[in-house]
Formats: structure tokens, sequence, C-alpha cells
């Protein structure tokens, strides 16, 4: 746990020596800030339509801002993960800094987790500036906390599943524009899975629609922690990190 | 290795020894101090004792004057012993060195060699490298691999001795007014007691060298004598000593020289 932890402080060190952190940090910001203005400005004028026409409409910030700005959030996370991982492994690969892990009394799970912490902990400094924008509507309206808390457990969950692949992915090549851009690929692919299911019940377009990263993200955005997306997404999780492994392992006799 | 098996131990191989590849694993984005904190932790030291073992190797590595630099900035030289530094930083008792003065200029080299040198006493050092000379001047003992095959191990010295077989001597004359006649000069060597064979080497602008083979031990006054009486100028005479660079071709093959498949690796230190 120590050497994971010496991984880890590492990795977050190197992202916020270098411009990457700051200047993922700053587009996840101002992106999030349209989003949320633009949810903000639609549920307001929502309100002033329902006052004219002297009509009800059940107004609810749960339902009408937060549920999908956080669905926004998860589709945005999905650009900026392959930049969080590119770099892990494929950096070090090229820098040959690898050489000095590789022959350090530490286990390559120890590196891997330290490595994969690392990358989720600057995903969570990122959801933490959503946080900010979410404390207005605290500040001057009732929202209901509990399920923005687990649609940001969704989008961490989420994320771990997504920064786990692009871990993986980091290993295999030197390159990290390579790696970036097949985590990418891979990451759009998981997510477009999921629109089979608009015109196909057949039993594949399920499987493929199953393997779709943001429909299991659906339940959590709603509020609701439904463990067969929990159990999803920790799956991936692993999958991700033991391929991963098994990709290190191969480093040894591959070079 | 260090009494542990490699396959069942790794990570207790690993925690004695110390490994500088070839170019040194350094984070551009990191300070030296703070480097060489992290690879400390990493090896397993903390504390007072990771504190002491810094501060020893700055000081050994002649490197305390960058504590606070990026290693992004460093030259080439200070990047070495950085890296130098980190491989000793946990007091390995094996430190596998691959080609530390690669890139270096002729002070840096010689500095280099110098720290390496200080360092036997306290490692046992495998420096793997291309550079013969600085095998001759470091270590003691000398493996040779050929296409990933032992060609040779053992000392400097023995080795020096063994590709010799006889002593050879080089003989360099010039004749008194210009000319001299090769075949006579030929003749009186090998009237010199003791000598087996003698071969003319090369002859250009009055500069004749010939190379005696002899049997007996020492025959280098009675060439010396030989010469003189015969009238002719005796320029050079000495023992034509292999270079370590001459064995290793002869024992992986001139005719090959790809260098990557070769490597001499050679031991120095207590054990």
């Amino acid at each position: 746990m120590r050497n994971v932890l010496i991984i880890c402080r590492k990795e977050l060190r190197s992202y916020f020596a270098s411009p990457i952190a700051y200047l993922l940090l700053t587009m996840f910001a101002l992106i999030f800030g349209f989003f949320f203005w633009n949810a903000l400005g639609y549920f307001v004028l929502m309100g002033m339509e329902s006052q004219m026409r002297g009509q009800m409409i059940p107004m609810n910030l749960n339902e009408m801002v937060i549920r999908p700005l956080l669905s926004n959030v998860g589709v945005v996370g999905l650009f900026f993960i392959p930049m969080i991982t590119m770099r892990l492994f494929a950096e070090e690969k090229r820098s040959g800094t690898i050489e000095l892990l590789a022959t350090s009394p530490i286990r390559d799970i120890e590196i891997i987790l330290g490595k994969w912490l690392a990358a989720v902990s600057l995903y969570a400094c990122m959801l933490l500036l959503s946080a900010v924008n979410f404390a207005f509507l605290f500040k001057y309206g009732r929202p209901d906390w509990k399920p923005l808390l687990i649609g940001y457990l969704g989008l961490l969950l989420q994320a771990g599943a997504l920064l786990a692949i692009g871990t993986f992915i980091s290993t295999l090549t030197k390159n990290q524009i390579i790696a970036g851009a097949a985590t990418f690929g891979v990451c759009l692919l998981l997510w477009v899975l999921e629109w089979v299911s608009g015109y196909e019940t057949s039993t594949w377009a399920q499987v493929l629609a199953y393997m779709s990263i943001i429909t299991h993200f659906e339940s959590f955005a709603k509020g609701v922690l439904d463990s067969k997306d929990a159990i999803f997404y920790v799956t991936v999780i692993f999958l991700g990190l033991f391929f991963t492994a098994r990709s290190m392992e191969s480093l040894r006799w591959r070079s | 290795m260090a009494g542990y098996d490699i396959l069942e131990q790794p990570l207790e191989v690993k925690r004695h020894i110390g490994y500088l590849p070839e170019t040194p694993p350094l984070y551009p984005e990191m300070e030296t101090a703070e480097y060489l904190s992290f690879v400390g932790k990493l090896k397993g030291l903390s504390g007072a004792e990771l504190r002491r073992r810094l501060d020893y190797v700055c000081d050994r590595c002649a490197i305390a004057d960058v504590k606070n630099k990026l290693l992004g900035k460093l030259s080439k030289g200070y990047r070495q012993r950085v890296g130098l530094a980190q491989a000793i930083i946990h007091n390995p008792d094996v430190l596998i060195l691959d080609e530390p003065t690669a890139g270096l200029d002729p002070k840096q080299i010689n500095e280099t060699r110098d720290l390496i040198k200080s360092l036997g006493g306290d490692h046992t050092i495998i420096l793997s490298t291309h550079i013969l000379p600085e095998v001759e001047q470091t270590c003691e003992q000398v493996i040779i691999i050929n296409k990933g095959k032992l060609a040779a191990t053992d000392s400097v010295h023995n080795l020096q001795n063994r590709a010799r077989g006889a002593e050879s001597v080089l003989v360099e004359v010039s004749g008194r007014n210009g000319s001299l006649d090769f075949a006579a000069v030929q003749r009186r060597l090998e009237q010199v007691a003791g000598v087996s064979r003698v071969v003319v080497k090369q002859s250009h602008q009055n500069r004749n060298s010939f190379e005696v083979e002899s049997l007996k031990g020492f025959v280098r006054g009675d060439l010396a004598r030989a010469v003189v009486e015969s009238g002719w100028d005796l320029n050079e005479l000495r023992p034509a000593a292999m270079s370590l660079e001459e064995i290793f071709l002869q024992l992986t093959g001139a005719e090959t020289d790809a260098k990557e498949e070769k490597e001499a690796v050679a031991v120095k230190g207590a054990q």
C-alpha cells in the first residue's frame, strides 16, 4: 500500500508540474460552466412560463438541472479521459524511466494501482470543480443532495472504468499520441454501442447495448444506486487493470 | 544474485541491486533532491535513513549544488551522476552500470570513471560497455560475450597474457645513409638467441618495423645490441602488448563488426 501511494504521489506531482492538469481543469470548468448556465437558463425560462400561464408545471431542480448535467459530464469525460491516461506508461517507456520502476523492489500491480489512482484523483479534481456550480443550487434552491451524491459516485465509477482501459492502452505503445487516440476511439465506441438498441431488439443488440459505458450511468444520474450497474463498472475496472498487469509482465520479455 | 533466487524472490534481488541504464532514468519535471527521495522511497528507505543516504549520495556523486534544479535542465554529466546517485541510494550489494560514460566529454568521462573506481570499494560493480580502454582502466575481471555466448572470462592481465602466447617485440630500424637491406636485418635479427620468427611489419619513409617473436623471456637487450653492432640505427624497441581491443576482436571474430552483438562485461569490486 505504501508503494502504491508513493507512485500515486509521484504521478499527481507530474500532472500538476506540467500544464496537463491545469489545462484539463480549466477546459472542464469552462465547458461545465457553460452547460450549467444553459441548464439553469432553461429552468428559469420554464419557471417564468409556468407563472405567466398561471398553471403549475412541476418544477424539480434534481430532475431538470442536475440529472441532465450529470449525463453531460459523463459524455465530456469521454473526451478528457484519453488525455489523462495517455502519458501514464507511454511516457515512461519512451524516456526509459520504466526501467527504474521495473528494477525497483516493488510489484507491478502496485505501480499500476498507483498510476490508476492518480488518474482517478485528477478526474475527481475535475468533478470537484463542477461541484462549485452545484453549490449555487443549494444556496438559492432546495435540491435533494442524495441523488447528486449518487450521481457523482456513478461518474467516478464510470471514469474509473474508462481510465483503467486507458491505462491498459498506454502500456501498449511508446507513443503518447497513439495511446491517446486509441483510448479515445475505444471510449467513443463504448459510448455509441448503446445506439444499436434504438432499432434492434435481437440478443446481439442487447449484448452490445449492455456493454455500453453510458447505459449503466442512467440509473446513477437518476439518483438510483443499482448494484447491477455498479458491478458492471467495477468489473470493467478490474478487467482493465488485470490486462494492464499482463501487458506490463510481457514488457519484460518483449523488449 | 546476492544469495537470492531471481525467479523465486525477485523483490529481494531487486532490493540488492542498483541499476543505471544507458540513458539515466530521470523524470525531467522533478528536482534532483525530490527525485532521489522518490527513488529512495521506492527502494524502501524512509525517515532519517532516507535523509542520511540522500546527503551521502549527493556528497559522493558531487551533485549537492544542483539539488534544487529541475532534472530536465541538467547537463549530460550531471544527469549521469544523478543516475549513479539514484543507483546507489539504497546501498546495494551489486551495482549494474550500462555504458556509464556514453556521450560524455573527456573530462566528464574521467570524473565518472574515478567515481566508479571509488565505488568499487563498497559495491560489486558490473559494468557493461563497448569502450574497452575503460575496462582496462577500471576493471579487474572481464567477461566477453559474443552474440549471447560467453567468449572469455578472466582478469585483464591474464587475458592479455593468454592472447599473446609467445612474447613479441616491435623493433624499428633505419639505415645510416637512407637505404636499408630488409633481408639483411631480418636475417641478423633471426640469429639472435631465442628468436623464433621475424616478420616485416611495414616500411615507408625510412621507417622500418619488424615484429620479433621469441620464446625466451628477455631478448630485448640482445636485439638492441645486434642492431647497433650491425651499423643500423635503432629507433624504437617496445613490447607489442596486445590491447584489450585486439583480444576482443580475436575472440569475437574480426569479420563481424556488429558491435551490438558483442559486449564486454567487466566486473570490479569486493566479491
